[in-house]
Formats: C-alpha cells, structure tokens, sequence
C-alpha cells in the first residue's frame, strides 16, 4: 500500500496496480538486459580479446548463477516489496538499505542513459550510411527518454506490454543473424579461425574482462522490483526470472559466436553497436535492416524497463523517508510514481549526452557491482539472526556458505578488473556512495520512523 | 522503548534535499566523466605509412575492416591502442581501502541503526 503524501496534506492511501503477468516479468527482465547483447558486452573483448570475453562471461555467469540462489532464498521469505532493498531493511539495517535502493536507481539510470546514447548513435550511423553526416544525436536522445518516461508515467500494463512486444522482435532479430551467416558453413561467412587471435594481454586482459563481462547479464535481478504489480508474484516471478536467464543464456552464445566471427578483435572491442557492425559486413540489407530494428527495439525496452525499476526504487525510498516524502506519491489517476519517474529524467539525459559509452555503462555496472556485494554479506546474516528452523523459507539454497564466499571472490576479483583501466571511474562513483551515505546517516535518517521499517512477521532476530 | 517520532519535513527541506543529492551525481559523477579525469586507462602506437600486414591484420581481418569502411589509415589508431594495466601498488591500495573502509562504515552503522529498529519493534531486552 502507498501513500499519496505531500507536505501539509493529509495522507490518502492509493496502492500501485496489480496487473502483470509472467510474461510481463519475463519482458522487465529480459527487455533491460538484452540490449547488453546488442552493445556494451564487447567492450569485454577490447579488454581481453575475444577469446577473453568469452571466458569472462562464463566466469561472470558463475557469478549470476550465485546470485540467483542467494536471491531466490532471500526473495522468496522477505516478502515485501522493493526487492534487495526490502531485504536490506530486515537484514542489515537502514543504512545499508538506503545504499542498496540507490545501487538500484544509478545502476538502471545510468543504463537508461546508455540505451538512448545508442539509439542517438546508431540513427547518427545510418544517416552517415545514406550520406546525411551530421546528423545531431542529442534529438534522438530527448525524445526517446521523454517518450519512455510519458509512457510509464501513464501507466506500467501499456508500458510492459509494449517491452514484451519489442523484446521478442529484438530478440528475434538475432535468431535471424544466427540463421543469416550460416553457422553451419564455417568459413564461408563466419571467419572463426582467421579472426580469433590469442589472448592480447594475457590473463590478465581475462580478469580485466570480467568488468564488461557483467553487462551480458546486469539487470536480470529487477525483476522483483515488479513484485508490489504482480498479480501473483509466488508464481509470476520464479518463471519470469527464469525463463529471463534461460533467454540471456541463449542469446548471449549467439552474440559471442556471430559477432567474434565476423568482426576484427580490435573493431569489436570498441564498436557502439556491434551486432549491427556485423550484419553490415555480411553483405546482406535484409539483415542490417533487421538487426537496426533489433538494436533500436531492444535499446528502447532497455530504457522502458529502466524508467520502471529505477522510478520504483526511488518511490521506495521516498516512501520510507529514506527520500523526501514528495517523491512517495502516486499518481491518483494512473497509479504510478509519478514524481519518481520524473526526477530522475534529465540525470539519465545528461549522461547520454556526454557520449561516453563505455564510462556510462561502467558507472551502471559499479552499481549493480556494489549490489552483489551486498548479496553475499546479506545472506551471512540472514541465516545467523534466523537459522534454518526459526523461520519458514519459500526456498533454501544448498551448499550455505559457498554460493555466498564464490560471489564474494567473483566480486573483488570485478572490481579489481574495472580498476585496470577504470580506476579513477571506480574511486569517483565511490566518492558519490560515500558522500551520500554520510547525508543518510547524520542528515536524514532522522526523519525515518523507525520501528515501521520491519514488517515481516518474523521472531526477533537472534543477538538483538 | 518509546516509540521514535521524527520531525515532519517542510516543502523548503525537501526540496533542498532533492536539490544535494542532484548536485552529488553531478559533482562526483558527472564532472569527471565530461572533465576526462576517467576513462580508459589506454596507450596508442603510432605506425608511420600504415598497412594492414603492419597493423598485424591478415587478408580476412584485413577484409572484414574494409566492409567497414575502414582503410589502414582510418583502422590504424583503433588497432594500435591498448588498454595499459601496469598497476600502480599505491593506487590500487587505497581503492581496496575505500572499498572495504566503505562496507564497514555501512555495516556498522546500519547495525546501530537496526538496533533502535528492532528494540521499537520487538521491545529491548538485552
């Protein structure tokens, strides 16, 4: 339940609506983290080459396949809204909590951004392609924000129908690229054996791999974000959630394989939008036209999905106190977070327009980088304040605490790779965590209730 | 454990409040990304007169550039530069230290918080 709460008013309880369905999770998960299989996931190959790419993300999938027990335990018993921010607030204590909901918005924001950074570039490509070459980026980039954000202001059910639609053109698209060069005819159109090349800075070009290698997969986890929208979210999100991975598994295998065979390393490793590079230069316009479509299609589901998760996060947080209370409302026509949605435009807008792709994504993978971080300590003290036989769990992981201690290793190991390269990126998006959680804890805690923050209806946690 | 009554907020403070934390992204975030203080941490070679045998490229890689757009001389810069992960032991130090001096400053922290939580919550007894 939420509350319509301005300052001065009294309050009038409206909740969000309950309307979506499994496909609806599935086109949130997929429709945000699908566009890193159309750009982003390659500049792991200019890291690491491209054999380095591949081995980054199967050890990152490593990392996701950790998150996803920890999650589902976590998930599946803290059944509030808000997701990892929620479990934040039962586990840890609010200062981690409100850190978790902002990893939650940078992380979206920022990838928000990158989408329409690609929708901008691209179009900016193709006019160049039909002789236009100065075709502005920065119009493209407004409008594709603006849109997005006019749509989830009106309303999540249009919003999500539409990324289920666009997301399964999208993915589509690179079915038809798989099927257009022949996988079955090595060499005729797929070079595997003239363009791989050995690792070009050996093992530790791998490592420094790992920081781009999330992008195959950042974002699969919002999907509980959904969960106060979900007509029944017991089983909505688990097959939502899962048959998201299942997507993302498939397609970034295809991704790797086509564009690895089409396109030089060292093109790859820094293309904007290396699926469309490589239906160019099979020669086909059928081809190109569908993966413009499918790029354009899958940047837009992106940032759709973006808009919903970050301007939730942030209600969330405004909800709690944990923001200012303004931000807390919804819409009293079309049940959504209104205020939310619009804050946090011009941020996403501003860093599309720097054009930095690759420093834009880097900013978004920090975050969500910060988030894993927290799984792992989170679960620690989940099972220390309730063992097994204190609470009932919807689900129990194995092997406690090894899922816990690998995503831990798998996380220093990522930041130590987004320090090769991006060290001054690294220290600065600290800086603005640090900076933010010290007005959270001697600034505006103070205007958060305090016993309200746990709901659950769990025994006292053991050692307090 | 009397239970906590926070301060009600006033429109000025919140919209000051909204205000810090826009200023926080642009500040530590934004101003280094278009100031170039971050970024990719590269090196690149010059070749005079390049070729593609010079670059390193074989005939297929050397094709594949030219369904591009490219020529030896437009591909040059692009293949040349390399990202330079000599680590500096200072500067890697200190990350570790902001990092972990990060998490334990919000564990802490977020512990004495969840104790006043818990004891309005549950009532204190220990």
């Amino acid at each position: 339940m939420a509350t319509e709460a301005v300052a001065g008013q009294a309050p009038q309880r409206i909740s969000l609506l309950r309307v979506l369905g499994p496909a609806h999770v599935w086109a949130l998960g997929v429709g945000i983290v699908l566009v890193g299989e159309f750009m982003g996931w390659n500049f792991s190959v200019g890291k690491g080459g491209a054999m380095g790419s591949l081995i980054a993300c199967w050890i990152i999938g490593l990392l996701y396949t950790c998150v996803a027990m920890i999650d589902s335990e976590v998930t599946s018993t803290v059944a509030a809204a808000g997701g990892q921010y929620a479990q934040a607030k039962h586990i840890i204590g609010p200062l981690m909590a409100f850190n978790v909901g902002l990893y939650l918005v940078m992380a979206y924001t920022m990838l928000e951004a990158a989408d329409a950074l690609v929708v901008g570039d691209l179009l900016a490509a193709v006019a160049g392609e039909l002789g236009h070459d100065s075709l502005h980026t920065e119009p493209f980039v407004v409008l594709t924000i603006a849109v997005l954000a006019w749509l989830n202001y009106r309303g999540v059910f249009a919003t999500l129908t539409v990324n289920f639609v666009i997301t399964a053109a999208a993915f589509l698209s690179i079915v038809i690229l798989f099927v257009g060069v022949q996988p079955w005819k090595p060499g005729e159109m797929l070079q595997h054996r003239e363009l791989l090349t050995d690792l070009p800075y050996g093992w530790i070009g791998v490592i420094a791999a790992f920081q781009f290698g999330i992008w195959y997969y950042l974002g699969i986890e919002g999907t509980c974000q959904a969960a106060e929208e979900v007509r029944s979210p017991a089983r909505s999100l688990p097959y939502g959630t899962m048959s998201g991975i299942i997507t993302l598994l498939i397609a970034a295998s295809l991704t790797w394989y086509i564009a690895s065979g089409l396109l030089p390393w060292e093109y790859l490793g820094q293309a904007a939008t290396p699926l469309y590079d490589a239906a160019r230069v099979t020669g086909s316009t059928y081809l190109q036209v569908f993966l413009f479509v499918g790029t354009i299609f899958s940047a837009i589901a992106s940032a759709n999905g973006c808009i919903n998760d970050a301007s939730r996060s942030w209600f969330s947080m405004g909800r709690d106190r944990y923001m200012p209370l303004w931000f807390g409302a919804v819409h009293p026509r079309y049940r959504t977070p209104y205020r939310a949605i619009l804050f946090l435009i011009p941020i996403a807008v501003s860093f599309a327009f720097t054009g930095l792709l690759d420093q834009v994504i880097t900013f978004s993978i920090l975050s969500g980088l910060l988030g894993y971080t927290f799984m792992p300590i989170n679960m620690w003290m989940f099972r220390k304040k309730w063992p097994l036989d204190t609470i009932r769990r919807g689900y129990v992981h194995p092997f406690h605490p090894l899922p816990a201690a690998v995503l831990l290793a798998l996380c220093v190991a990522t930041y130590f790779a987004t320090f090769l390269g991006y060290g001054a990126q690294l220290l600065a998006m600290m800086a603005f965590y640090i900076v933010a959680s010290l007005w959270f804890a001697f600034h505006r805690y103070k205007y958060v209730r305090r016993g309200d923050q746990f709901s659950m209806p769990w025994p006292k946690p053991r050692g307090y | 454990m009397a239970k906590y009554s926070p301060p009600k907020q006033g429109k000025a403070g919140q919209v000051f409040d909204s205000l810090f934390l826009l200023a926080l992204v642009y500040i530590t975030l934004f101003a280094p990304l278009v100031l170039g203080l971050t970024g990719g941490g590269t090196t690149t070679q010059t070749v005079d007169q390049p070729t593609w045998e010079a670059l390193g490229q074989n005939e297929v890689m050397a094709k594949q550039w030219e369904h591009l757009g490219y020529t030896p001389e437009t591909a040059a810069e692009l293949i040349t530069t390399r990202f330079d992960y000599t680590i500096n032991p200072v500067a890697l130090i200190v990350t570790a230290i902001v990092i972990i001096g990060y998490f334990v400053f919000l564990i802490r922290f977020s512990d004495k918080e969840y104790r006043q939580v818990i004891a309005e919550r549950f009532g204190k007894d220990k």
